[in-house]
């Protein structure tokens, strides 16, 4: 049965973000069923899609294989949290203009995942971008349009 | 792109940001699994671990007993087993008398902690009795195989069998004389194929979410392909009116076929009927695996005959696995396998085969691809016995405009020679493809396409903007391909148009998104609507103007007296004037198309094998297909780079992988290999415009025929690279090592 609900400190998106939560819940649970950030999604709930991708100190987790207590200390992003406002990310905006979504379940996790990567590495070719992004499952476009929206932000910073 | 014949359009054709984008980009879109209700309790399902046992009793009062859980149901609590007239939809739903398949689900749970419910399952006590089961198509065919449901019978259009047997169904196409055509044929082929079965593999699981009221009238938010297709399907299940069911088509995460039959819905309204409160389920992979898709593996046995270039005869056996209850899209595949090619004399015999696992659904095309794995290798093979390149032999075999196929339809104006021409003219296939273990692939795919039912509505705004009210399921760009269609019929720009998917209580009927007939038959009602705008302006300005309806046009978006050429208003100004001239306009469109235009796709691709691990890379990879007129080219391309990439899968390594006991040993997306963005490179696209004669802007689908091709061409890329001839999917690497070694 319900297990004590321990108290989490993070920074979430930005600000920082106290909840409860019990001990057998998934960051993932957290941020959908108490924290109402559903733009976070659930694909697999064991670490192979992918959809649950949110940076945890800047580096990429699936949500959905960290607990919820584990989370404590963290800064944390999700999508709800990539756009400055309601001036869309470039990675956002690329994903619109390359029609780089069709039933649009797995793009939260693609676009905070390539959003780690170009973080780190600004002009990753089109073999760094599939690598990274293998662990992000589409079925819908067959990558093609994602890996030119993210290879169109990268050539956008190559040229200042 | 290649264009044979087009107007000159405005918006169709260009390329404009979805009107769902933003919402999906930044995490706002609200899918099945994100609603929150007050008052929300959590039901979770019971399955069964064995693949086919009878249900001998089930205890569920311990469970029932817990702290928090608040209801248990089982198939006898469903109405239609209450009204004692259970069926196999009730049965699938939740389990009659017999687990037919590993995962089938057994009882469900509402509880007011979604771990608690969960826990609570286990306390369910289920007396099983373990029955072997059966799981391929030719052991459930055979004497003695383990039968799944004692009262089947063989049906036939000579009736039915007398025995207990497996084989659901067994249907016959014929035409001509194969005998006479083989004894004349200069050469002959003949294969046996046998394909696994294989999930659609949307990243979204199934849920539902059900508030039933005290009036009897049940809320249901979902993931579906069709809204109006879960509503009487709960209707028939719950043994009510369809107009007391609301269904609020959630956002959905991928269906290609998958996401039409109802699962969770039914056992979310029961369980919320019964505690009031409403109710959520949502599904975990490996449930969506084990008890929902997928699609038929299958056993092919085929012949082609020829004479002097032609294909003159076609002699096959085919046996679909339906799953635990008849259904396989068996007679689909029969129909499509030789549509490409004009074929005088052919005899095809079709068996639906229960076997004890899911129960299939549609997926992508259903029954077509597996069809074309086993004719496009042999018509590869026809192709290289006559020295002939294998595009021009099937250019020079191509089904055309008067053709008629096996179904005995004569074929509209259709784009297979275009394709094929296009496909022959590529850069792709002019350019050399070298080095060791190399090989390069094509194959032709066909598919029908549907049309059926669609309503939309557009409200005339007073500031000459338009809501587009619809109720097709959006799964990758509609609202962008309606809007678009609107815009051009009523000559205004995209923008001005802003569509949304609505309830089944707020539009008439729409059947389901699939069969690649979205954009093509709501975009017909959204061209009636439009038409109907047109001529309410028409008539308004005639009153205005004091003159004849006749006297006045509509174009590009003005309405225009014919003669006076002051007498002229733009659609802004007519909109602008609504109150003065009548009060609000609202343009209706209603259709139920029967010319969706059949699709014609020919793929190109480059392999290499290596031979020490037995791993095929695609290094490149061509889609050229006959798409009518595409309203959106980048969605288009979309359907063509999916389809295709999902076919590379389903070649290469995805197969439901069985245990003897009946288990699925796979059941997650770790072991069920699915195709990452490493494993596939860009995916080329040319698209071939031949409008379609049966839609105002040539639309034809798009979507389903890029699955088609990729299984054939793939083999006949591998066969090209290494000698070898696979007949068996997937060509994974454990499978092409033991065929390219001989070490099985």
């Amino acid at each position: 049965m319900a297990g004590r609900r321990t108290q989490v400190q993070t920074k979430l998106n930005g600000e920082e973000t106290d909840f409860l939560c019990e001990p057998r819940q998934s960051l993932l649970e957290v941020l959908r069923d108490e924290l109402g950030l559903t733009g976070t999604k659930e694909g697999c709930n064991n670490g192979n899609c992918g959809a649950c991708s949110v940076l945890v100190n800047g580096r990429v987790a699936n949500a959905c294989c960290v607990l919820g207590v584990e989370a404590e200390g963290a800064d944390i992003t999700t999508i709800e949290g990539i756009a400055d406002g309601d001036k869309l990310h470039p990675l956002q905006q690329a994903f619109l203009e390359e029609a780089a979504l069709q039933c649009g379940i797995c793009t939260p996790g693609f676009i905070v995942s390539s959003k780690a990567l170009l973080d780190s590495e600004p002009e990753p070719d089109e073999e760094r971008v599939r690598f990274w992004l293998a662990g992000n499952l589409c079925r819908c476009t067959g990558y093609d349009k994602i890996v030119r929206a993210v290879l169109k932000v990268s050539n956008t910073s190559d040229n200042g | 792109m290649t264009t044979v014949e087009k107007p000159n359009y405005k918006v169709i054709g260009t390329r404009p940001i979805r009107p769902d984008g933003v919402e999906k980009v930044t995490g706002k879109a609200l899918y099945g699994a994100d609603i929150d209700l007050p008052g929300l309790v959590y039901g979770k399902v019971l399955r069964s671990p064995h693949s086919h046992a009878r249900i001998v009793s089930i205890d569920t009062a311990e469970a029932e007993a817990l702290p928090g859980v608040l209801a248990v149901m089982t198939h006898a609590d469903l109405p239609i087993a209450i009204a004692g007239e259970s069926d196999d939809a009730a049965a699938n739903v939740l389990a009659n008398e017999k687990a037919l398949y590993r995962g089938h689900a057994i009882a469900a749970i509402a509880a007011t902690n979604l771990h608690d419910a969960e826990a609570a399952l286990a306390k369910i006590k289920v007396d099983y009795e373990v029955l072997a089961p059966v799981l391929e198509v030719r052991d459930a065919m055979s004497d003695g195989s383990p039968i799944l449901d004692e009262s089947r019978r063989t049906k036939t259009l000579a009736g039915s069998s007398e025995k207990p047997t497996n084989i659901a169904s067994h249907n016959k196409l014929e035409g001509g004389d194969i005998v006479a055509a083989f004894a004349d044929a200069d050469m002959t082929v003949e294969r046996e194929f046998v394909t696994r079965m294989v999930h659609q593999g949307y990243i979204e699981p199934h849920n539902g979410t059900a508030n039933w009221n005290a009036d009897g009238t049940l809320t249901v938010w979902t993931s579906t392909q069709g809204a109006f297709a879960v509503r009487s399907q709960l209707a028939s299940l719950l043994r009510t009116s369809v107009s007391k069911i609301r269904v609020i088509p959630m956002e959905i995460g991928g269906g290609f076929g998958g996401k039409i039959g109802v699962y969770l819905e039914p056992l979310a309204a029961v369980l919320s009927r019964r505690i009031g409160r409403p109710v959520k389920l949502t599904m975990e992979r490996a449930a969506v695996f084990e008890a929902t898709g997928p699609t038929s593996g299958g056993w092919i046995k085929a012949k082609l005959g020829t004479k002097d270039g032609k294909i003159t005869a076609a002699e096959v056996t085919m046996a679909y696995e339906a799953g635990a209850f008849p259904g396989s899209p068996v007679m689909a595949g029969a129909m499509c396998m030789l549509s490409p090619y004009e074929v005088e004399n052919f005899s095809i015999d079709a068996y639906d085969v229960v076997v004890n696992k899911p129960k299939v659904a549609a997926y992508r095309a259903p029954g077509a691809p597996a069809a074309a794995f086993a004719i496009e290798q042999l018509v590869d093979e026809l192709a290289s016995q006559g020295a002939v390149d294998p595009l021009k032999f099937r250019r020079e075999n191509s089904a055309r405009e008067g053709s008629k196929q096996v179904t005995g339809v004569t074929v509209p104006r259709i784009g297979h020679e275009e394709t094929l021409d296009a496909a022959l003219a590529s850069e792709h296939y002019n350019a050399p493809i070298e080095g060791p273990n190399r090989g390069r692939g094509v194959a032709s795919g066909f598919w029908f396409n549907a049309g059926m039912q669609s309503s939309v509505i557009a409200s005339v705004n007073p500031d000459g903007t338009i809501n587009l009210i619809e109720g097709s399921t959006d799964i990758g760009g509609s609202r962008a391909s309606l809007a678009m269609q609107l815009a051009e019929t009523l000559g205004i720009t995209y923008d001005e148009v802003r569509p949304i998917v609505v309830d089944t209580d707020s539009i008439g009927h729409n059947d389901v998104t699939g069969g690649s007939r979205t954009t093509h038959a709501s975009g017909e009602a959204v061209y009636k609507a439009g038409l109907d705008i047109q001529q309410q302006m028409i008539t308004r300005a005639a009153s205005l103007w004091a003159c004849d309806e006749s006297d006045i046009n509509y174009v590009d978006g003005a309405i225009v007296h014919v003669s006076d050429d002051d007498k002229n208003l733009t659609f802004a100004e007519m909109a602008s004037k609504q109150m003065e001239t009548g009060g609000p306009m609202q343009g209706k469109g209603t259709v139920m198309s029967r010319t969706p235009g059949a699709a014609f796709g020919v793929h190109i691709v480059d392999v290499e094998v290596d031979p020490d691990t037995g791993k095929i890379d695609i290094l490149r990879y061509s889609v050229a297909e006959d798409v009518g007129t595409a309203i959106h080219p980048s969605y288009v391309e979309g359907q063509l780079q999916g389809g295709a990439v999902q076919g590379i899968g389903w070649a290469l390594n995805e197969e439901y992988y069985y245990g003897e006991d009946g288990r699925m040993e796979n059941s997650s997306f770790l072991d069920y290999r699915m195709p990452t963005a490493l494993d596939v490179p860009m995916i080329e696209t040319i698209l071939v415009e031949v409008p379609n004669p049966g839609h105002p802007y040539g639309v034809r689908g798009v979507g389903e025929c890029p699955i088609v091709p990729p299984l054939a061409a793939i083999a006949n890329a591998v066969h090209d690279a290494t000698g070898h001839r696979f007949t068996e999917l997937p060509m994974s690497p454990r499978r092409v090592l033991e065929e390219l070694h001989d070490i099985r």
